[in-house]
């Protein structure tokens, strides 16, 4: 029996369902709220455990691009173009839908870009940043490649925070609804709660299928083949540098994509998403994972994210993200899902093969 | 307009001082162990912390004694648990435990000491008390700050060149294999290495602390500048580590003239990822750094 690359995939799609059920028969539906935030988060820590774990690149900076992502996107939705609506260019792009007019809070009519539009606008200026910063940053290597990472995550913490235009200090508010089209959209409203679950964990699980299908590709062979040995990778013909950019690229547009949805889904988002700590703390998960299993990082993503967001690490947060790290680098550095799990899953298949008098399985393994 | 060029020169010495101090402490380790120590900005403000707290109850020179001293322990104590059992580790590995490790003390800093912002007592006159020096005011705690960095270059010199735990350390930089080959405790070094830049990064945190304050959170900027000043310095190179701390000391205090100061600390970095992608070899060259290598 052959299980296909496909059964987790429709196992999540399971367990989102179960969950939701279980969540409704115990009257805690609240827990949905932080489970599609966790979702979210997911999403980059999906896209760092491709660049760690598969290309072997370690980054410092991801809470950047989620940052990048998420302001872009809080910026253009909520900049308030009405005053210039006499303008050609503006009425052209008002006609065009590129900008729509909206009530805010104060029953005022602002005229704001389409939130479809700084989604465009967020990717591509991350892919771009990501390009950018990406061909040389790529070059180094170890020490370098950390501090260089976590340097270009510093620079865009200090930019949001010394940039009126990003609220400095405080928080960006009031981002509208993230239209999806059939009367659906993320955002954070009660009412919308079970929809915004099921959209933030299709989503997840649209991009785990993407992600399986990419590490079983040639380009997933490339990137295993440059985390193992990049100059013997490099003599066989794999364009290592290309490969090692467009992961990059990926894992920086997922982070985007992420900031995005959950500004939308928080209707705000504030500086300390671009702080040092959720760069360091993205790491530690991918770390806790097992580096190179995406299955086990998407699963201590949800656990760990959701603990957090509850709040049961107290005011020891990051302390606790600290001392994960630490503890999981000097005992299990494979992580504590990754090895064991695909461990036992060896054993059971070697089992079940030497049980149906296949000689070869002891041997490969 | 003059006057106002020294005053940010002199600023900006008092700030080389400090990243020149922890460019050192990350040499230090660097050279013993290849291992970038993440943690080592924590130990200035770990440094600077103890004093404030000593000082409560002892006389200033005594307290800065016992918090060097102090630091140097918990340095040795980190490497003891953390990284002395470690088998050939691979990079990615320690960065993230040593990623760890600043977590776990600037998170212990926070629960024992708040969120407060500290500082020792000028160690000379008052906040207001000033030097002239040919019509430009100076604090007499920059002389101090700058007269310690001197001191402690100095000495690490004459320890490197004249003692034997010092010849140990850079047999073990050289070659550590042939250093244990020879009978050095390697081992041993390398936690002495930890004790060392412990030290020195606790006295630079103590002598700057009256001008530039200290919280518990200070030590990832200082890790990162720090890290700048080695790099910029040639990674492995104590001595120009600090010609390269107060270059970018300097730098950034004449960049508030043109650039907000939140911008500040982008200036460092945006230095670093230059020097990074253009010479990763350092300002002072390969040719040197290789000459320099021990020291």
């Amino acid at each position: 029996m052959r299980t296909s690359r496909y059964t987790p995939a429709f196992a999540l799609l399971v367990v989102i369902a179960v969950i939701q059920l279980l969540t409704l028969v115990s009257g805690k539906a609240f827990y949905l709220t932080q489970l599609t935030m966790a979702a979210y988060y997911s999403l980059i820590v999906i896209g760092l455990c491709l660049l760690m774990g598969f290309a072997g690149q370690i980054s410092l900076g991801h809470a950047g691009f989620f940052a990048i992502g998420g302001y872009t996107s809080a910026v253009l939705t909520t900049l308030d173009l009405s005053a210039y609506k006499d303008r050609a260019l503006v009425a052209l792009l008002t006609k065009l839908h590129i900008l729509v007019s909206r009530q805010d809070l104060y029953g005022g009519i602002t005229l704001c870009f389409h939130p479809w539009v700084a989604f465009v606008a967020a990717v591509l200026l991350a892919l771009g940043v990501a390009w950018a910063i990406g061909i040389p940053v790529l070059r180094l290597r170890g020490h370098y490649l950390a501090m260089a990472t976590l340097g270009f995550g510093t620079i865009i913490y200090s930019i949001v925070l010394g940039t009126q235009r990003f609220g400095a200090a405080d928080v960006i508010s009031s981002v509208p609804p993230f239209p999806l089209g059939f009367g659906m959209s993320v955002s954070g409203e009660t009412a919308l709660r079970v929809p915004n679950y099921y959209i933030a964990w299709g989503l997840v699980t649209v991009v785990m299928v993407l992600s399986t299908n990419l590490i079983h590709s040639r380009v997933g062979r490339a990137l295993r083949s440059i985390h193992g040995a990049e100059d013997a990778a490099s003599a066989m013909g794999v364009d290592t540098a290309r490969f090692k950019l467009y992961t990059f690229m990926l894992s920086a547009v997922l982070a985007a994509v992420a900031g995005v949805f959950l500004t939308h889904y928080n209707g705000g988002i504030g500086p300390s998403e671009a702080g040092v700590m959720k760069s360091v703390r993205y790491v530690a998960i991918v770390a806790v994972g097992g580096m190179g299993s995406i299955w086990g990082t998407l699963i201590m993503s949800v656990v760990l994210n959701f603990c957090s967001l509850r709040g049961y690490f107290g005011s020891y947060d990051d302390a606790v993200f600290g001392a994960i790290l630490i503890v999981i680098m000097l005992f299990a550095p494979d992580g504590i899902i990754g090895s064991d799990l695909r461990r036992l899953v060896k054993m059971v298949m070697l089992k079940f093969k030497s049980s149906h008098g296949d000689t070869e399985a002891p041997r490969k393994a | 307009m003059i006057e106002l060029f020294f005053q940010y020169l002199v600023a900006g010495l008092t700030y080389g001082t400090i990243y020149a101090s922890v460019g050192i402490g990350f040499n230090i380790i660097y050279n013993t162990t290849g291992i970038i120590n993440f943690a080592q900005g924590e130990f200035v403000m770990l440094g600077g912390m103890t004093a404030v707290t000593l000082h409560a109850f002892l006389p200033l020179p005594l307290a800065i004694l016992g918090a060097v001293l102090i630091t140097m322990i918990i340095g040795g104590l980190i490497e003891v648990a953390f990284i002395r059992w470690l088998v050939k580790p691979s990079v990615l590995r320690m960065i993230v435990i040593t990623i760890g490790i600043s977590i776990l003390i600037r998170e212990g800093a926070l629960a024992v000491w708040g969120e407060g912002v500290r500082s020792l007592p000028y160690f000379t006159g008052n906040e207001v008390s000033a030097l002239s020096l040919g019509g430009v005011r100076v604090s007499p705690q920059v002389l101090w700050s700058i007269g310690v960095c001197t001191v402690i270059v100095v000495l690490l010199n004459l320890f490197f060149k004249f003692t034997m735990l010092g010849r140990e350390m850079r047999a073990c930089a050289a070659n550590r294999e042939a250093a244990a080959l020879c009978g050095i405790p390697t081992r041993n070094i390398v936690t002495f290495s930890f004790v060392l830049s412990a030290g020195i990064g606790a006295l630079a945190g103590c002598v700057v602390s009256p001008i530039t304050y200290t919280q518990y959170n200070v030590g990832t900027g200082l890790a990162i500048k720090g890290f700048t000043v080695a790099i910029l310095g040639g990674l492995g190179n104590s001595m120009a580590a600090v010609g390269a701390g107060f270059i970018l000391g300097i730098l950034e205090s004449f960049s508030i003239w043109v650039l907000p100061t939140a911008y500040k600390d982008a200036i460092s970095i945006a230095i670093l990822l230059a020097m990074l992608f253009v010479r990763p070899s350092g300002l002072f060259g390969n040719k040197e750094a290789m000459k320099l290598k021990d020291f």
